[in-house]
């Protein structure tokens, strides 16, 4: 894939105090429009410097207490992987075989959420160490974590709920929004979700080969088989270890237990999977899917301010709420918000962080779009069908003449803006 | 523990634990069980004379072993973040105890130098790496062999000395030291009576800001100070440690008398960063290509890519952590927020910092 994807400004940061901005246009004089009806310019530029200045306060604050945190949940997660592994090792009495299973399931929850996610955002890359350096981390999960970090960090993080942009939006599966073209396929949106779920560590990897991007001519050949290879090599990895290794150990309970017992491990590690595959799901559903969330146009966002750009996390993201065990298990992804706003900050931060946003959209008038997961996964579910039947508008039907007409009007306007730059 | 540690570090075992390694478990049962990630145990503080302080390390089963002359990155962890700065071993390779020192100067903006003297106790658990660097003593030496350090860059030199002290070598040892005064000078007691303790080696100190009366040697290191030592650099292997200014005269002298092949030389950087310098100042230098561009004040991704590297990047707002680096040294500014960072070996978004004057970064 050619870096160049999105058009970014070569920017220049020279005079040592300017922001860069993200999403620039090929005219340079428009304006986005993202947030005008809410704000005026200069409010937006105050709402950015706002949210500029909170999350500098909070990065000046981190410390001890922080880095004592990730090491206090880590530590849970091991012991916690260490228990259920041993637990799957007793097929023989059921109590603690199923104990084992629960345990070594929200140890992969753990490890991939409240660990994994957030360490590879870089949110512990100031302690220095190399055990949780976002560079350096790989996580308990099928999807490498170069090509994770790459099409979530970069292209979901920057490019929020931006159509044509976001791959995140539906994952080039499901059609979650009305602005997303409709396709045959999308009558089957619930099953697909359904299926999804169920093996969605896979489907992660899947997208982050991005088969598409190579498909559309955006990738090079090279770039799609190191990606490939890279997520075979992991998937081998992985597949080794919980259906390989851990079985092969098992053979020696054979002649205590039975000619099954290496079956019952590699059946343990599979429900664990799944526990976690589903959570996984559940949680990330939840962040950008539910009805109120805003998904943006490519034409709007351009040239965007920094304070546009915040806007655009806060009106693109929802938040759960839920108890502080339930914040931890869904590494504070519950608050989809906050994280989407700051990234690069330690998630334990987010529930303090969210008060200030909250008064912030109150003063604003901005939708904070919080609810229960029974609340959000129902507007989920609701979505998922609504959006599944056939648009009346034709504009809105990928194969339409109308919406073909309309895509290579706008492929002829990019070439024809890319040959003006080029001359 | 070698044949336990061997198993641990075994590709079976790799398998098990695989993504992680076994230390990321290990770790948590207690930080010196690691297979891999060198890890020390400070066994006592010593207050050198001068303002130096050496500390003596039990480092675990993970750690190699070092030659005369080697570094180690050595990590305390202050506030949850761990600083990192490279020490030089200063201990014989002969301690039989298993232990091994390091010995610093505090520098006043020096943070961990100074949490060495103030903070670093007894028992404390310290990050090594395994000891590096090219300046090291070889397994035979010629029978002629001097040493010239400058202030705290006699700490490797002292690695050297009094290894060849203990295993009893038998050649002619020259050890030329300079320190700004006595008061200023590490290690006197030892160097007092370092001469002694080998057959055929003199040890002459010169005291370049308080010179002691009846002192052979005066001033800065000078081809005169070799020859009145009866050193012939053209048949003396030379191994000279300390600020640049020396090290420059040094390898002058031996170039001129065509015997550059018998040098050996480790500067001991100091750190110059003018905090305050609005404008762009200092050398941006990219260690892992082995390039260096004067500093144009824009952000270290825009000025690597000037100097024709492509470093990885993504979304160039501080978003994505993409194109996160180690920064070796030197201090970067936020281009956003304006905070400086001013800690060796930290992590930086190169997006968003500008170098203030000298940075050294890993790309």
């Amino acid at each position: 894939m050619s870096k160049k994807r999105a058009p970014i400004e070569p920017l220049s940061a020279s005079s040592h105090n300017e922001a860069p901005q993200p999403l620039v246009g090929s005219d340079a004089t428009k304006q986005s429009t993202i947030g005008l009806e809410y704000m005026s310019y200069e409010e937006l530029e105050d709402f950015g410097h706002e949210l500029d200045g909170i999350r500098q306060r909070t990065l000046d604050s981190l410390g001890q207490a922080d880095a004592d945190y990730i090491r206090r949940v880590i530590k849970v997660q091991r012991t916690f992987e260490v228990l259920g592994r041993i637990g799957i090792f007793t097929p023989f009495f059921w109590p603690t075989f199923v104990a084992g299973i629960v345990f070594l399931g929200l140890s992969k929850i753990i490890e991939n959420m409240e660990i994994g996610h957030n360490v590879m955002h870089g949110q512990y890359d100031w302690m220095n160490d190399p055990l949780v350096d976002g560079k350096r981390y790989e996580w308990d999960n099928v999807a490498p974590a170069q090509d994770w970090k790459h099409g979530h960090n970069y292209i979901h993080h920057t490019y929020t709920n931006i159509h044509g942009m976001d791959r995140d939006i539906g994952y080039g599966l499901l059609r979650i929004d009305n602005d997303q073209p409709w396709y045959p396929s999308h009558r089957f949106n619930l099953p697909a979700a359904f299926l999804l779920m169920l093996f969605f560590e896979w489907g992660v990897m899947y997208h982050g080969i991005e088969l598409d991007e190579y498909l559309g001519g955006k990738m090079s050949k090279k770039d799609f088989r190191d990606r490939k290879s890279r997520a075979a090599r992991k998937a081998r990895r992985q597949v080794l270890k919980d259906y390989v290794a851990y079985p092969a150990i098992a053979l020696a309970l054979v002649p205590f237990v039975g000619w099954w017992a290496p079956l019952a491990v590699i059946g343990a590690n599979f429900v664990a999977n799944l526990i976690r595959n589903i959570w996984t799901f559940l949680i990330i559903f939840c962040g950008h899917f539910p009805a109120e969330v805003q998904t943006f146009a490519e034409e709007d966002a351009q040239n965007e301010t920094r304070g546009q750009w915040y806007l655009r996390q806060l009106l693109g993201s929802a938040n759960i709420s839920g108890s502080a065990p339930f914040h931890i298990l869904s590494g504070n992804l519950s608050h989809q918000i906050e994280h989407h706003l700051f990234p690069d900050i330690p998630a334990r931060r987010y529930p303090e962080v969210a008060q200030e946003i909250r008064a912030i959209c109150e003063r604003h008038g901005l939708q904070y779009n919080s609810g229960r997961l029974s609340k959000q996964l129902a507007s989920v579910a609701r979505q998922l069908g609504a959006y599944s039947k056939k648009p009346s508008d034709p504009l809105l039907q990928g194969k339409s003449p109308e919406a073909k007409a309309v895509r290579r009007a706008k492929r002829e306007a990019a070439k024809a803006a890319q040959e003006t730059v080029d001359a | 523990m070698g044949i336990v540690r061997r198993a641990l570090g075994s590709r079976a075992v790799a398998t098990l634990t695989s993504p992680h390694t076994v230390d990321h478990y290990l770790d948590l049962v207690h930080p010196m069980l690691t297979v891999d990630l060198v890890r020390a145990r400070v066994v006592e503080v010593i207050q050198e004379t001068g303002v130096a302080s050496t500390v003596v390390l039990r480092p675990n089963g993970a750690w190699k072993g070092f030659v005369p002359g080697q570094h180690v990155q050595f990590g305390v962890e202050v506030d949850g973040t761990r600083r990192v700065r490279v020490f030089s071993v200063s201990s014989s390779t002969e301690n039989r105890d298993g232990t091994f020192t390091v010995s610093v100067k505090a520098h006043p903006d020096g943070y961990v130098s100074q949490f060495l003297r103030n903070g670093l106790t007894k028992g404390t658990v310290v990050h090594l790496s395994q000891a590096e660097g090219e300046f090291v003593l070889p397994d035979t030496l010629p029978g002629h062999v001097a040493l010239v350090s400058g202030g705290s860059g006699i700490t490797p030199v002292m690695s050297m000395a009094r290894s060849l002290r203990d295993r009893g070598h038998a050649g002619r040892i020259t050890f030329l030291h300079y320190a700004k005064s006595r008061e200023d000078e590490i290690f006197s007691d030892e160097l007092d009576t370092l001469a002694a303790s080998l057959p055929d080696a003199q040890v002459v100190r010169v005291y370049t800001r308080a010179p002691e009366e009846d002192a052979p040697l005066s001033g800065r290191f000078h081809v005169d100070h070799l020859k009145h030592l009866g050193v012939d650099p053209v048949d003396t292997l030379t191994f000279a440690c300390g600020p640049a200014g020396l090290i420059a005269a040094v390898r002058d002298t031996y170039e001129e008398l065509g015997a550059l092949d018998q040098l050996r030389v480790e500067y001991f950087k100091v750190p110059s960063v003018d905090l305050d310098a609005a404008d762009a100042t200092g050398t941006l230098s990219f260690e892992a290509s082995e390039t260096a561009a004067d500093n144009s004040g824009a952000t270290i991704l825009e000025q690597a890519e000037a100097a024709g590297l492509k470093p990885d990047f993504g979304c160039r707002m501080g978003v994505c952590n993409t194109c996160a680096v180690k920064k070796l040294s030197g201090a970067v500014r936020h281009v956003v927020t304006g905070e400086v960072g001013a800690n060796t070996d930290e992590t930086i978004k190169v997006c968003v910092q500008v170098p203030v004057g000298d940075v050294v970064v890993d790309l």
